[in-house]
């Protein structure tokens, strides 16, 4: 069963997904990958108000393509999560409730998934025309100097992803590979 | 001597570039297409299905296959009776890499040093370029975009000559099991062992250009490969990660001769978007 879910996101969708379980995403979600992250997590230590709302919104960590003309953006496929971890804690606990990547996360990370109810969701690597496709409108709303690393407002429909880690921090990792594991 | 221009070379690089970020190895495909029937996870079925179907769509809509269009690396074979005229090879091969990522609109992903500022250099330059003198009056050009992603898995130990087949069998499966769902699984795992420590990083990155399929020409090497590429897929890391058998549609080993105390091993991961192509001069 796939579902589909809308940002922001509420507490109930968060409640309703399961790692394993598989979801088309509509709305808006920002991204933002290392660079961005670094300066977003400086400006919450420093008390400054943000360029994006953080409260029940997903970030998806991408550094797309630079669109054609008549696309909303090139290529836009998930890079690795893990760069994000050292970050990631304060933002969940300034309000983001999810995240879209590839690749594992952190013990820190899952905890404040846990605490903060938050839902950690995978898309394809590597496959980022397939996923460009979902991404119907595009706009620069911060940090435009880091070029692909800038903050992009998406508006997606249908985005394909799959629960990683959900709100009880239940890992698809861990479960997926334990169920095929030879050595 | 036979004289070719840098523009020529310009132009190679900047068709090189457009090219290999948009369209897969048919070598690569055939293996995907292969994988979807035989991966025993469901859900990893379904992913390899996807990745099929985005190489078809990169392809038809004319876009990158995968948004990390990398690092722009070069193995260039220079006949040493070609004489480059009107410029700097170097320059030349950059300039290439400069249109073509501008063309193509791909990503410019590369930051002008490694720690201090990290700023982007809005190009994707520069380029990395392994240069080889060989016999004869043509240039040869393999151009590999690498990603950062399946780039930062990979790894190198200095093991004992002792430690032998069972030492690097053991860090190769050690390396692809750290990895995990990292380099964006299905992979391929080159293996370079031998020479010194940059020499096995260089043939592990050199392994990658292989077709899949086809094997190290020592009967023993072939074995070891088939062997390590078993061992992987027993690991269950499967597609993307998320389970199943297959975790690597190959490891190809190259090998170099290695100093009397010395067992060099590199692993150099490649995630399934592994682009690249090549152009005589």
């Amino acid at each position: 069963m796939i579902k589909p879910i809308t940002t922001p996101l509420t507490r109930e969708a968060i409640n309703s997904l399961r790692a394993g379980d598989k979801v088309l995403i509509s709305g808006v979600i920002y991204s933002a990958r290392d660079a961005a992250h670094r300066l977003l997590f400086e400006m919450i230590k420093r008390g400054e108000e943000l360029p994006i709302e953080l409260e029940g919104q997903i970030i998806y960590y991408v550094g797309p393509c630079p669109a054609k003309p008549g696309r909303a953006i090139g290529s836009a496929g998930p890079t690795t999560s893990g760069r994000m971890d050292l970050y990631t804690p304060l933002l969940l606990e300034s309000g983001l409730k999810g995240m879209i990547g590839k690749g594992e996360r952190s013990k820190e990370v899952v905890d404040a998934i846990v605490k903060y109810g938050a839902v950690y969701f995978g898309a394809i690597g590597g496959a980022g025309a397939l996923l460009a496709d979902s991404i119907k409108e595009s706009k620069i709303v911060a940090f435009e100097e880091l070029g692909p690393e800038a903050v992009y407002r998406f508006k997606v429909e249908n985005f394909p992803a799959i629960v990683v880690i959900d709100k009880d921090g239940n890992d698809l990792y861990k479960i997926g590979v334990e169920k095929y594991r030879e050595i | 001597m036979r004289e070719i221009h840098v523009d020529e070379i310009t132009a190679a690089v900047e068709k090189l570039c457009v090219e290999a970020n948009g369209k897969l190895p048919e070598d690569v495909k055939v293996a995907l297409n292969e994988a979807v029937e035989k991966e025993i996870s469901p859900l990893g079925r379904e992913i390899l299905s996807d990745i099929v179907k985005n190489y078809r769509i990169a392809e038809e809509k004319d876009l990158a296959i995968c948004q990390d269009t990398g690092f722009a690396v070069f193995f260039v074979e220079l006949g040493q009776d070609v004489r480059i005229t009107g410029g700097d090879f170097n320059e030349a091969i950059n300039e290439g890499v400069r249109r073509g990522y501008k063309k193509g609109y791909l990503r410019k992903s590369i930051v002008d040093d490694p720690l201090i500022h990290r700023k982007n250099t809005g190009d994707n330059t520069p380029a990395i370029i392994h240069l080889e003198m060989v016999p004869g009056d043509k240039i040869r050009i393999t151009f590999a975009p690498k990603g950062g992603g399946s780039e930062n898995m990979s790894a190198l130990r200095m093991l004992k000559p002792s430690d032998g087949a069972e030492g690097i069998k053991k860090f190769v499966i050690e390396t692809v099991r750290q990895a995990g769902p990292n380099p964006c699984p299905p992979i391929i795992v080159g293996v370079g062992i031998g020479g010194t420590m940059e020499v096995a990083a260089l043939i592990a990155k050199k392994a990658l250009l292989r077709p899949i399929g086809q094997h190290h020409p020592m009967p023993e090497i072939a074995k070891l490969e088939e062997e390590l590429l078993e061992q992987v897929n027993k690991l269950g890391i499967g597609p993307q990660g998320f389970g199943g058998r297959t975790t690597a549609l190959a490891v190809n080993i190259e090998t170099f001769p290695a100093h009397i105390a010395s067992l060099p091993v590199a692993v150099n991961i490649q995630c399934h978007a592994a682009r690249h192509r090549e152009i005589e001069l």
